[in-house]
């Protein structure tokens, strides 16, 4: 990497080497360090270092030089009827990990969890998790059938539902294999791969209670299904009396109508339950008394105990949290100030405390919370640290409240084994070196 | 009949429903309507554990294989035992013991392949499954005796049926008795419900806690690129750049590049350069595809142009989107990728 490359870029005081001049550096990287430019380094680095100290500085090019967005005519409004982020984040997508599933249509797109801030997901960045492939439905095409142990079986159309009674509530939703490839060992290089099968969102429509009552669903009933209409035709089977509680028949995502790969025009979502529940491109909902046993809870989404017994309609995802920065794959700038960040959130209530540890968790201090006290919400949290360069085990730990606290990995796989796939909550562990690089770790 | 009381608690707990709420909640009944025979019996297609909503039909192990090699086992093999597209289906680690006692015996094996018929319960499952979504790429496009007879295959190639076997709706329970791994979900664990009991919570300790801090597993060199240049995957002007692990190329300040490689593309060139965030070969990303830029600047000379571009950033000759200036570049990498882009036929 050349001298004052970009990795000092980013600070007002950059590293000594940064200030020198680009004719020096062009000079050294041509022709190498003679004498002469040896005095020019020294002369250099003592000016950064009175910088340093609060003396002198040099004059910042972008300030005292009007910088091109400053003296020309901006675009137009509208230029972009829907708007788009920045072409300066280019970095900040959805990406897939080669060679996790063998199809891009029965696969997963994470989430950059490691550059989102607050506790909102953009929808655009939402993760996915198909079956069969996306699609895009007619809205106007689209209907809801509620059947089974009902009084009257009911249909809407999308407009119907537009038209009762809604509400907005935000939940976080994860996905029950997130977090799968880590039960073995430390297996993927960034915390978009390791926990970005998790987003938060705010859900607008119809409180499910609401549709069941007016269908007049049967007392007795225990479980509702769930199906989709798209081609793998989703089910799933919703524990009935948590649904009653909390679910809800929804069109709105953030603002807006969900998106093609959310479940437009219609998703159930069901707070505190794996994402495979929230069923997408909602078609119809049966209520009933007896479990369903659909592909997806008796293939797939069961979890497999070292007794060879595989644990059936696990759906609560228990507490959780991650540091997302830094984290695995990103380098610390150089020594100082920084903000651990990161994300908690429970399946059973909401978030009563998370700590922090730097030494691999013999050490804990509680973190600030934003957002908390939403149930079954993402809550953000913060940690001043001041690095110097020692290396260091960063850990996380939430506390819900109904006084569960999240496991350590080592804990979790005494009674889990490694191959259970789903519902992997345990601490992680990313590890600075002296380097200032972060990498995913898994400890004793 | 419809409940006002218990719509009154949905309509208090959710809604915050006022005095009037009365008038409006019966209003709300006219939205939707009663579905019809017909409307039900098209959508309601789930087959329960206890076959409620099984369709009377039957098919055979031999129509079943026709079938099959017709229409599945392109993606699942003949035999179902592909890993292609899927995790196998069958694969023969299911044994007679397994058969009669209703546990998979190889579920405990760590090094077994679990395949679908080792791990699924219920027969239904799979009527269920396949009359929904299968074929892949075609789904809701059999016939009921064709689900049936495609089941008889696959149950067959597990040994669970003999091949002159013709599955139906009369003997479903019959074959479900046979299911190898019958015995072998649980429902006792604290994930169901809300107020289920977890089976394993974290410690509360925070001072001087006994934990074990050995590195007991962490990602070796050669895996740390194998999902890309981390570099390139986090916000790049930040106080945690991404870190770099793609191959540096060696280009060395004396020699630059030949004009014989011109013609191959700097990959990896353009990968550490960052150039790939917004520029793919072929087509336009946030940037021009560099196929259409060589194009235009081919026989133009415009090596030097196109440096300082590269450099300086630009607006306007593509679109509206900027180009944002390559500032940290070596200039001699600058100058390659120039060389390379002018160099178009
Ligand atoms: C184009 C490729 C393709 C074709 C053709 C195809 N399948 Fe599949 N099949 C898949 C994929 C992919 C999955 C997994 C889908 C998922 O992830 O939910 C699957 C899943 C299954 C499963 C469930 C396996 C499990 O454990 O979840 C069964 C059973 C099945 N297919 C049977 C069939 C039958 C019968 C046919 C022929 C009528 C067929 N498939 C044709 C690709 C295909
Ligand atoms: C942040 C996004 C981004 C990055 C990173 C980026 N480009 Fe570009 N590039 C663009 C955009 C947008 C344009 C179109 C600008 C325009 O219309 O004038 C462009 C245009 C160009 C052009 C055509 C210039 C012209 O005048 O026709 C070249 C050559 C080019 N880029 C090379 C590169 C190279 C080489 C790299 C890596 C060193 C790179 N770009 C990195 C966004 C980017």
């Amino acid at each position: 990497m050349p001298v004052g490359a970009s990795e000092q870029e980013g600070q007002l005081r950059p590293a000594p080497e940064s200030f020198l001049s680009e004719k020096l550096i062009s000079e050294i990287s041509h022709s190498g360090v003679d004498n002469g430019r040896r005095d020019l380094l020294r002369g250099a680095f003592a000016a950064a270092l009175a910088g340093a100290s609060g003396l002198t500085f040099a004059d910042d090019p972008n300030i005292v030089e009007v910088p091109e967005w400053s003296r020309s005519l901006g675009k137009s409004v509208a230029t972009n009827p829907y708007g788009q982020p920045s072409p300066f984040e280019a970095n900040i997508i959805r990406r897939q990990s080669p060679g996790l599933t063998q199809t891009d249509q029965a696969s997963v797109a994470f989430t950059p969890l490691q550059n989102l801030f607050g506790c909102i997901t953009p929808s655009g960045l939402h993760f996915e998790r198909h079956h069969q492939g996306w699609v895009d439905i007619d809205p106007r095409r689209h209907r809801l059938m509620i059947n089974g142990l009902v009084k009257e079986p009911l249909v809407f159309t999308v407009a119907d539902l537009l038209r009762m009674p809604s509400v907005s509530r935000m939940y976080f939703l994860e996905c029950g294999a997130n977090t799968a490839l880590e039960w073995g060992n430390s297996a993927v290089p960034t915390v978009q791969y390791t926990h970005g099968m998790l987003s938060g969102s705010e859900w607008t429509g119809v409180p499910l209670s609401l549709l069941l009552e007016r269908a007049g669903y049967d007392r007795n009933a225990s479980y509702l299904l769930a199906e989709g209409a798209d081609g793998s035709g989703m089910t799933r089977t919703i524990n009935l009396a948590g649904a009653l509680e909390d679910a809800i028949v929804a069109y709105g995502q953030n603002g807006e109508m969900l998106r093609p790969e959310q479940g437009y025009p219609l998703r159930l979502v069901v707070p505190g339950v794996q994402g495979v529940s929230w069923v997408k491109w909602l078609r119809r909902l049966e209520v009933g008394n007896k479990a369903y046993a659909t592909k997806d809870e008796a293939s797939h989404y069961v979890d497999l105990m070292p007794s060879g017994q595989l644990r059936q309609y696990t759906a609560i995802q228990e507490a959780k949290s991650v540091i997302t920065a830094p984290s695995a794959g990103q380098k610390l700038l150089n020594q100082g100030y920084y903000c651990i960040t990161g994300l908690a959130w429970s399946g059973r209530g909401s978030v009563r405390k998370v700590e922090v540890s730097v030494d691999g968790g013999r050490n804990w201090q509680e973190a600030r919370l934003e957002g908390q006290g939403s149930s079954k919400m993402l809550t953000r949290f913060n940690f001043d640290w001041v690095w110097r360069g020692e290396a260091a085990l960063l850990q996380s730990r939430v506390h819900d409240d109904t006084g569960y606290i999240q496991p350590q990995r080592a804990a979790l796989v005494a009674e889990r084994g490694t191959r259970s796939i789903y519902h992997n909550n345990a601490i992680q562990t990313w590890r600075v070196s002296p380097s200032g690089e972060v990498d995913n770790v898994q400890l004793g | 009949m419809f409940s006002w009381a218990r719509l009154w608690l949905v309509c208090l707990t959710f809604l915050g429903c006022n005095a009037y709420a009365k008038d409006y909640l019966s209003a709300l009944n006219e939205l939707g309507r009663t579905a019809t025979a017909a409307e039900i019996s098209a959508w309601d297609i789930d087959v329960r554990p206890d076959f409620l909503g099984l369709p009377s039909g039957s098919g055979s192990v031999a129509q079943g294989e026709v079938l099959w090699l017709d229409q599945c086992a392109n993606c699942h093999g003949d035999f179902g035992d592909s890993n292609e597209v899927f995790s196998p289906i069958v694969l023969g680690n299911i044994t007679e013991a397994d058969i009669r006692t209703g546990r998979v015996a190889a579920l405990t094996d760590p090094s077994a392949v679990r395949t679908t018929f080792m791990k699924v319960a219920t027969l239904s499952t799979i009527w269920d499954y396949i009359n929904r979504a299968m074929p892949w790429n075609a789904p809701k496009s059999l016939a009921v005796d064709e689900v049936y007879s495609l089941v008889a295959y696959l149950l067959n190639l597990a040994y669970i049926v003999d091949d002159d076997f013709v599955l139906s709706d009369e003997n479903m329970e019959d074959v479900q008795a046979l299911m190898p791994n019958r015995n072998g979900m649980t429902k006792d664990h604290g994930l169901w419900s809300v107020k289920g009991v977890p089976d394993v919570v974290g410690s509360a300790c925070t001072i001087n806690c006994s934990v074990d801090t050995t590195i007991t597993s962490f990602l070796p060199d050669y895996a740390m690129n194998a999902h890309g240049n981390l570099r390139d995957q986090m916000r790049d002007y930040g106080p945690l750049p991404g870190v770099q692990t793609a191959p540096t190329p060696q280009l060395s300040v004396s020699q630059p590049a030949q004009s014989d490689s011109l013609n191959q593309i700097p990959a990896d060139l353009l990968a550490v350069s960052g150039c790939v965030a917004c520029h793919q070969m072929n087509k336009a990303l946030v940037g021009p595809g560099f196929t259409a830029i060589r194009a235009r600047y081919a026989g133009a000379d415009a090596s030097t142009y196109l440096a300082k571009k590269i450099k300086q950033g630009g607006q306007g000759v593509w679109g509206s989107v900027p180009m944002p200036g390559m500032t940290q570049l070596d200039d001699t990498v600058v100058a390659a990728l120039a060389l390379w882009l002018a160099s178009g036929q």
